[in-house]
This record gives structure tokens, sequence and C-alpha cells, in this order.
């Protein structure tokens, strides 16, 4: 039960005051930007764009100076924010295939069209801590090859797919909406469509978890990265009053496709599944584990059985969340005064009947040894 | 090249965020309060054959996720779905059924009301809200009005409506909970007369 | 039937849909010396810039059945000239500045494309492609051939 309580203003606004004064820190060292922190801190951008699921860099950089590096705290700033906003409608679907890639990886083919691309990665690094940067220093220019030719890169899978050898993704149904659970409550069981948006914004500690428990037999899947690719895509959107799509920029977004499980029955040959993640900026530990938790929730399409978390619809998708478990969790430290009193009188009245039952047994034994006596 | 259209679409709210607000509240005023007129402040000048309040009403009430039907009359003017699409981003449905606001100009000749969006048992808020252009509202004479909103008993009549229409409203009241809402407009006073409102001659 | 404001022959739909994305991610100094060298047309906000959100989609799988993948703010705006035309503009991001100067563009571009495609879309599209051209090279510099070892004898 929630019980108003009144009071304590002035040390509401002093605490804050001493936030904004902690946040600042020390004023002989120079204050940051949020440029800077877009610019030098862009994975923490990324994150926080994805998980306050609101593409929007100044504005992700700007929470994470606000909330002090807290990005779960700066998530919520992100999502708070985006609810003052109306919404114009739905983009065109993004065509990953013809993304500007930066990076594009394939653990199942080594030679494949357009080939394999690092790019920026922290693959193939030693985790050496680097004393050279805390000095500062200007890095040097990035190789080059070729004239900037854009890189042709189709999807991998669709090797596969020549061959029939892996499941055909599923078309659009006419006359199905795509659900949008920031419009309706997620009911049970949820679409797929549902499913990869939950994930989508779900927290990428939580989703790395059940990744990693499909990894150790909870659930597995037998998964293979098919491809990893990171870089931008066109977003066009038809206005009404236009009547015609338009393009509105370009995003960033990280892709993976997982090869998954093969399954089979009398009438289809065996095939191989897929998982599915797709990620705002730069993250491949979150679109990796987003397509093994898509993989391992599509139980219901392969008739497996649900014996693992990452299994569970329900578990999977109610908590992922991870603004709404924060609330959930630090609302404990408000005032709960009333219920403690409630419960406090409670336990006081179970231990006194406690007690005069054990008198009362007492003496009704006292009084049995007398009369045995 | 030809420019024409765009030279004749007109403005929308002055000062969105607050005339929205100011038409949101007198609207949901008129619904509270059946059979009572209201005089929005707020002044839109739409094209064609839509009343001020009407286009009101649209700027502040419909996005892309409220498809829109429009009569025959209103649809004969271009120039109303292009203002609406520009300044509402909603969708102008052929299909009455598919509408979450249907705009009128001509209420003589309206449609049966049961073409519309009807809501679901479950879903009664998925209906059509008829919002109907005419030539007179008034509170001196005509039907009487009662139920949830009414204190007692009001008088209401407007038009030109069909010759029939006490007896649609009658039949639109027995489908409660489900069943449209219906706003009559005429320059820029509004009146409404909600699924919930019990109409008698 | 959808109607278009300033709906002309589709294949201007084509190059205005080309100079709409270009004015969308073209930098506020590269909109602002453009709008300057059309002589800044006079012109009434038929919608002033407005910041809004649009839900971004993806498709599972890649290619398959479309799912909302998560917002992305988006501003927009309207522009009238004297001279009748309208131009709009929808763009990523909080940015009503460059909004407007993108609305003004098309509008103008309307009236005059010829005069718009050397004052803006080509220097533009020049800078643009330069830019993908560096950061294409720079990715492929980073290609790699992995080569399989032979496990074992033979």
């Amino acid at each position: 039960m929630y019980v108003a309580v009144k009071g304590g203003e002035r040390a509401i606004d002093n605490a804050h005051r001493l936030l904004d004064h902690a946040r600042r820190g020390d004023p002989a060292v120079p204050e940051i930007t949020p440029a800077q922190i877009d610019e030098q801190l862009a994975l923490a951008v990324d994150r926080v764009m994805a998980e306050g699921s609101l593409y929007d860099r100044d504005l992700a950089a700007l929470a994470i100076k606000q909330s002090r590096g807290d990005l779960i705290e700066a998530i919520f700033l992100v999502r708070a924010f985006r609810t003052t906003l109306p919404r114009f409608g739905a983009s065109e679907p993004v065509d990953s295939g013809a993304m500007r890639i930066e990076r594009r990886v394939s653990a199942t083919y080594k030679d494949l069209p357009g080939g394999q691309v690092l790019g920026p990665t922290f693959d193939y690094t030693h985790r050496l801590v680097d004393f050279a940067l805390a000095a500062g220093v200007s890095p040097p220019e990035p190789a080059t090859a070729g004239q900037g030719e854009a890189i042709d890169a189709p999807h991998v899978t669709g090797l596969l797919d020549d061959e029939g050898l892996i499941e055909v993704n599923p078309g659009a149904q006419a006359d199905h909406p795509v659900g949008d659970l920031t419009r309706e409550p997620l009911e049970f069981p949820a679409g797929r469509d549902l499913r990869l948006q939950n994930l989508a914004r779900g927290d990428e500690g939580f989703l790395l978890a059940l990744g990693y428990s499909t990894q150790r037999g909870f659930g597995r899947t037998h998964p293979f990265v098919g491809e990893i690719r990171f870089g931008e895509v066109e977003v066009a959107f038809t206005p009404e009053e236009l009547g015609f799509p338009v393009s509105l920029g370009r995003v960033a977004l990280t892709e993976c496709e997982m090869v998954t499980q093969f399954a089979g029955t009398a009438e289809v040959a065996p095939q191989f599944t897929r998982g599915y993640g797709l990620v705002f900026g730069q993250s491949e530990r979150k679109a990796m584990s987003m397509a093994l938790v898509d993989r391992a929730l599509r139980t219901r399409e392969f008739g497996e059985d649900v014996v693992a978390p990452a299994q569970d619809e329900e578990f999977v998708l109610s908590h992922s969340d991870n603004v709404q478990a924060t609330g959930f969790v630090e609302h404990l430290k408000l005032p709960h005064y009333v219920d403690f009193q409630a419960e406090l009188g409670l336990v006081r009245q179970l231990r006194r009947e406690h007690a005069e039952r054990a008198a009362a047994k007492a003496s009704d034994a006292a009084a049995h040894r007398e009369a045995a006596e | 090249m030809s420019a024409a259209l765009s030279t004749t679409l007109s403005a929308g709210f002055e000062r969105p965020v607050f005339d929205a607000q100011a038409v949101f509240r007198c609207v949901m005023m008129a619904m509270a309060r059946p059979g009572l007129i209201r005089t929005l402040t707020v002044a839109v000048k739409p094209p064609g054959r839509m009343a001020p309040a009407a286009a009101a009403l649209a700027l502040a009430m419909c996005d892309f996720e409220s498809p829109v039907w429009l009569d025959d009359a209103l649809a004969a003017d271009p120039a109303v779905a292009e203002f609406l699409r520009f300044h509402t981003g909603a969708p102008i449905v052929a299909d009455p059924r598919k509408a979450s606001f249907a705009f009128l100009a001509d209420g003589a000749e309206m449609p049966p009301l049961d073409c519309f969006a009807l809501g679901s048992p479950e879903y009664p808020d998925r209906s059509t809200t008829l919002v109907i252009g005419v030539d007179w509202i008034d509170t001196e004479s005509g039907w009487r009005l009662a139920g949830p909103g009414v204190n007692g008993q009001t008088r209401f009549s407007a038009g030109p409506l069909p010759h029939d229409f006490l007896g649609r409203l009658s039949d639109n009241r027995g489908l409660f909970p489900r069943g449209v809402d219906l706003v009559f407009v005429h320059g820029d006073r509004v009146a409404a007369i909600p699924r919930s409102t019990v109409v008698e001659k | 039937m959808v109607m278009q404001l300033n709906a002309r022959r589709t294949d201007d739909t084509v190059a205005r849909q080309h100079l709409m994305a270009t004015a969308a991610v073209a930098t506020l100094d590269e909109l602002e010396q453009a709008v300057a060298r059309l002589g800044r047309p006079a012109c009434q906000d038929l919608r002033a810039p407005e910041i809004g959100l649009v839900m971004l989609r993806g498709r599972m799988g890649g290619d398959g059945a479309p799912f909302n993948m998560g917002e992305a703010t988006v501003t927009r705006a309207a522009v009238r000239l004297e001279t009748g035309e309208v131009g709009m503009s929808y763009l990523l991001g909080r940015d009503p500045s460059r909004a407007r100067l993108a609305a003004v563009i098309d509008a103008v571009w309307l009236r005059d494309s010829a005069l718009v495609e050397t004052v803006f879309l080509d220097p533009v599209q020049a800078r643009m492609e330069a830019d993908r051209r560096e950061a294409a090279a720079r990715s492929a510099a980073t290609r790699v051939d992995f080569f399989t070892l032979v496990r074992g004898e033979d």
C-alpha cells in the first residue's frame, strides 16, 4: 500500500544541489561537454540510445552527463523525454542489406561476397591497459585501401537460402499491424515482432546472461554467427501530406544473424533455423545476445519444450526492461513507514499470542506434572 | 509546375499546444454535458465546406493513428483532405468502418450510423466519432435529452439531418456500450450527443 | 488515392526525394550558405519547426516481416514562399534551424530546380560523396582474409 508523505522539501532541494555539485566534481578539472561524450564515449551513447529506445546521439550524451555516467539513469531520462514528443508515424523498414558497411564478419564462411571487414573493433586487442592514453595521444591516421568503392555485401544467410538449407524469414502479413509495446500493453503469448521490439530495448546485461545460459545448456540452440554487420542505413518515412517516402538521414545499427539448430519433420527436410538481433549503434554483444534469445524464445514455432529461463517468454519479456526493473527494485528505498508499522504491529501481536500459547502450554504441563505426582 | 494546391493550404493553429488544449477541453465539456452548446475561442480558417469548429476539432484530436473519413460534400473539395493530411498526418480512408473520426458537411445525406466503426464489447472505444456540420443548433426546442451528464432533461435540435434521425439515435443507444458518438458543429459552436444519451421526441 | 502537395510528374517526385534527402543530412553551414546564395527568399511558416518522433522499423532476419526497433527524434518544418510554393523538410535529430532552412531550399527548388542544383545539391552531394569514399577506404583497409590451417597430417 502506498501512503503519501510530506515534508523534507528543503532537504530534497539541498540534496539535489549537492548532487549538482558532486556531478561537476573538482572545478580544477575541465567540465566535460556532451559533444566530448558523443565523440569519445560513443559506445556509452550507443547503449543509452539502444536501451532508451530513442535514436538521438546529442540527447543520449547529455543524459549521460546529467546522470554522472549512470547509464540506466541516463536511459531513464531518455525514456522520460520521449514521452513529451508527438509521434509523426513509423518509418519504412530499414534495408540492412544496403548498409554502408563499417564492419562485417562471418564465423560460418571465410570467403564471402563483400569479404570480411574488421572495422573499428576491440577484437584481437590484448586487453592491456594503454597508459599512453592517460597522457593524451593523437592516434595515427587510419590506413586506407582502394578508391572508396562501396562495399556490396549481401546477407550471408542468402548463400544458405539459395540451397534451401535455412528457413525462410517470415514475410509481412497483410492486415497484421506491426505490434508496438509502447502503445498496447504486452500480452502473452507475444508475436515475434513484439519480442524483437522488447529485446531491442532490453538490458544488455540481462540479455547477455540469458544468451550465455543457452550456450551453457539451459535451452541450447547450437548457434553459429552467420554474420555480424555494423554501419549506417538510410531511414525513409512517408509523410501523409506528401504521399511519397522521404529520407530522414542515416542511423548506425549493429545486426547479427545467428544460424542455429537445424530442425526437420517428416514433411520438411532438415533446415537451419535463425535468431536475429538488431540494435541501435555499435554493440555486437547486445546484437548477438538478442539473436540468441530471439531463437531461444521461438519454442512454439519449432515445438520445443520450454525447459530453461531463456525460452520462457513471460519471464524474459517481463524482466528485460531495466527502467521497469530499476523502478521496482529501487522503489523499496522510498518511505514505507506505514506499511512497516502495520507489519510491526502484526509481528508484535503474533509474538504476544505465541508467548501466551507457550505460557499456557507451560502451565498445562506443570499442572499435568503436579497431577501425576 | 503547379503550386496551385499549396497556395490555398490554410494555416493551422497559431499556438499549437495551447490551442489544441483549449479545443480539447471544449470538446470534452461538450461530451460531458450532452446537448449543451459550447463556443470555441480558437479560430481556424478551413477550406471548402468544413466548419471552423470541425477543423479545430480535427487539428486537436487527429493524428497518424486516427484514420479520417469524409462525406461526399467534404471529399468533393481536395483542399479539405490536403488540409487534414498536412496538419494532422491522419490517413483519409474510404471505408467509414475504419475511421476514428468522420467529418460530414451534409448531415441530411449522411449514411446510417452502423456504417461506421461501432467498437467491440472488449474495446467500445474503438468506434467512430462523427463530427457533423449543421446549419443550426438549438437548445430552446426539439428532442428531449436525458442520461449521464444531463441534469434531468434538456432540449436539443440540429439540422438538417435525415428525417428518421431520431430512430437512428435510438438504435445507436441500444448498442451501448458500443456505438458512435456524435458532435454537431455550426461555425465555432459545438454540441455533442454521446452514445450514452437517451434521445426522445 | 493519394494527393500530393506540389504534385508534378513522377520523375519530379524522384528528383524531389533526392533533394529532400540531401537537405536532411546537409550541415547547418551548408544550408545557411545555400539559402544566402538563393537570396534569402521571403517566406511564411506554414508549420513552424516541430520536433517529434518516428518509430524506426527493421525486418525479422533482415528481410522478413517488419518489427518496431525503437524511435528516433525527427524535426520537420514547412514554409510557403510569397510566390506560393510550399517547401517541406523532415530530418533526423532535434534541429529547428536546419529543418527550416531545408524547407526553404525545398520551396525554392519547386520554383527553380536548376538554380538549387547548382547552389546546393551539387556541392553538398560532392562533399557527401568524398566523406563516403573516405570512410569506405578506411573500412576497406581492414578487410581480412582468413586461412584455414590444415589439421594433422595430409
